[in-house]
């Protein structure tokens, strides 16, 4: 096994075989999932436990589901149930929990690095499941599960990505690892809402959304962040849609066999209209489920490894 | 540390064939009440059964289920050991409910790997019963479970090794000890 790091928080650092450790091991782990009885004793006496800091639905329920098919046991907080209400800090709160033996965490916080800033101050595993517009790994691993699923092979491929990028964890996390892959990525989306420099990205960024998407395999629709707004990007919901959004105008300029992905939640009439959300070539529930397959796959990888001590992470 | 050779090429076969006898013979005692599958378990019991197949659907055709079990998710060593292995995946395509198991595999040694075998077939349901074949038998028992047709019994210190090598995988058929004094 390649794959030796203590946490999980960034597909920055990952070489492309870890990468492709990782699909393959989940490739596996999807089996289990259609089976009558979708349990294997693998993380049994394992303590599992998602502390969300931030609202979710998929991710969690994904993570969760994800390690009881393992037999891991599972705990779960949110801030609005947890003590961070009452003043007490991030790193005490996950400290306490580790404390009552707890081997994996799996932690979304609306602050960028604060899942790394608790990975360097523990010793527990650290899962990033999202952390303030920085990454969600696990989001771009199930995106390239799915990809590879559909298209049979990643390297090679052209995949456009739009919508708000800047907001955008799972364009960044996909970004770092497509980069690895030898995926071609273009980015389109409203200038208010690409980084103000978009070097470091090293992708293409599209003047218009004919360009985007005429070559690309993969179309990924963002969603727009309206929660992480704290000025105006756009100038309304339907001059977005118009322009960035995904609907029976826009889609004529794509391949045929292009497919169609989004990370969930949709807003639906905004970045992707009802049609193509749930059109043939929308993956976005098998998104979902391979979702499980993959989270199953990252939560195997770090319980079963012997505890290191140099607290390598990635 | 030398290692000596137990089954040479035509020795191997014909413990094979010995299995593929006593399998033809409760396939053909019981054919009108049960249905029988082969389960190997990977890498070398998968290889093993698949020759078994072989071999037995020249006899009057018998047709005969197949599936390959990867035991990893369910070893009990997992924890322990520092290289994490490769999943290589289970592929077993048909219910197990109600059948007659022949599990397959090279090496029967402490028996943690059998255990590990038949907790993941009874996950994936109910069958009639599971049988245990090893081509060799080697000593050193840790569980209480015991094969119900071995090819070969052979004597061996607990760190001694068995080698399987397999033409699919190693280019040549044959099986060696290997003794650490």
């Amino acid at each position: 096994m390649l794959f030796k790091y203590k946490d999980f928080i960034s597909t920055i650092n990952l070489s492309k075989e870890e990468i492709f450790e990782i699909l393959d091991t989940a490739k596996h782990m999807k089996e289990i999932n259609k089976r009558e009885v979708k349990k294997v004793p693998t993380l049994k006496g394992k303590t599992i436990s998602t502390a969300f800091f931030e609202p979710s639905t998929r991710t969690r329920t994904s993570f969760e589901i994800a390690a009881k098919r393992l037999s891991a046991d599972t705990v779960s907080f949110t801030s609005t149930t947890s003590s961070t209400t009452k003043g007490e800090t991030l790193l005490d709160t996950i400290k306490n929990i580790e404390n009552m033996h707890t081997d994996i965490f799996v932690i979304r916080h609306k602050c960028s690095g604060a899942v790394k800033f608790v990975a360097d101050n523990v010793k527990a595993h650290i899962v990033n499941a999202g952390d303030g517009t920085n990454e969600h790994p696990t989001q771009a691993m199930l995106d390239l599960f799915t990809i590879r699923e559909h298209k049979n092979t990643l390297t090679g491929l052209n995949v456009a990505i739009i919508g708000d990028i800047d907001h955008s964890r799972v364009a960044r996390s996909n970004i770092w690892a497509m980069q690895k892959l030898g995926i071609n990525v273009i980015l389109y989306g409203p200038k208010t809402m690409l980084p103000s420099d978009t070097t470091p990205l090293k992708c293409h960024i599209a003047k218009n959304f004919k360009e985007a998407v005429t070559e690309a395999d993969v179309v990924m629709m963002l969603r727009i962040q309206l929660e992480r707004q704290n000025k105006i990007l756009i100038p309304s919901l339907r001059e977005y849609a118009m322009y960035f959004g995904l609907n029976k105008t826009s889609a004529k300029y794509l391949k045929k066999d292009a497919i169609i992905m989004h990370p969930g939640p949709i807003n639906r009439g905004v970045e992707l209209s009802t049609e193509y959300a749930d059109c043939d070539r929308s993956v976005i529930l098998n998104q979902v489920e391979n979702g499980i397959a993959v989270r199953m796959a990252i939560l195997y990888l770090l319980g079963m490894q012997k505890r290191r001590t140099d607290g390598s992470s990635t | 540390m030398f290692e000596i050779e137990i089954c040479d090429e035509n020795e191997l076969k014909n413990r094979i064939n010995s299995i593929v006898e006593f399998i033809k013979d409760i396939i053909n005692k019981e054919i009108n009440n049960n249905s029988f599958a082969l389960i190997g378990i990977k890498r070398r019991g998968a290889i093993l059964a698949d020759r078994i197949k072989e071999l037995l659907s020249k006899f009057n055709n018998i047709f005969i289920e197949i599936g390959y079990l990867d035991i990893t998710l369910y070893r009990d060593d997992l924890s322990e050991i520092s290289d994490l292995p490769q999943l290589l995946g289970t592929e077993i395509e048909f219910d197990v409910k109600n059948k007659k198991i022949f599990l397959i595999d090279d090496v029967i040694f402490t028996g943690r790997t059998a255990r590990a075998a038949i907790d993941a077939i009874l996950d994936l349901g109910r069958p009639k019963q599971i049988l245990l074949t090893t081509i060799i038998d080697r000593n050193n028992r840790e569980l209480p479970i015991q094969p119900d047709f071995t090819g070969k019994f052979i004597e061996t210190a607990f760190n001694d090794i068995v080698n399987v090598y397999l033409k699919e995988i190693d280019g040549k058929d044959e099986i060696t000890l290997t003794r650490c004094k």
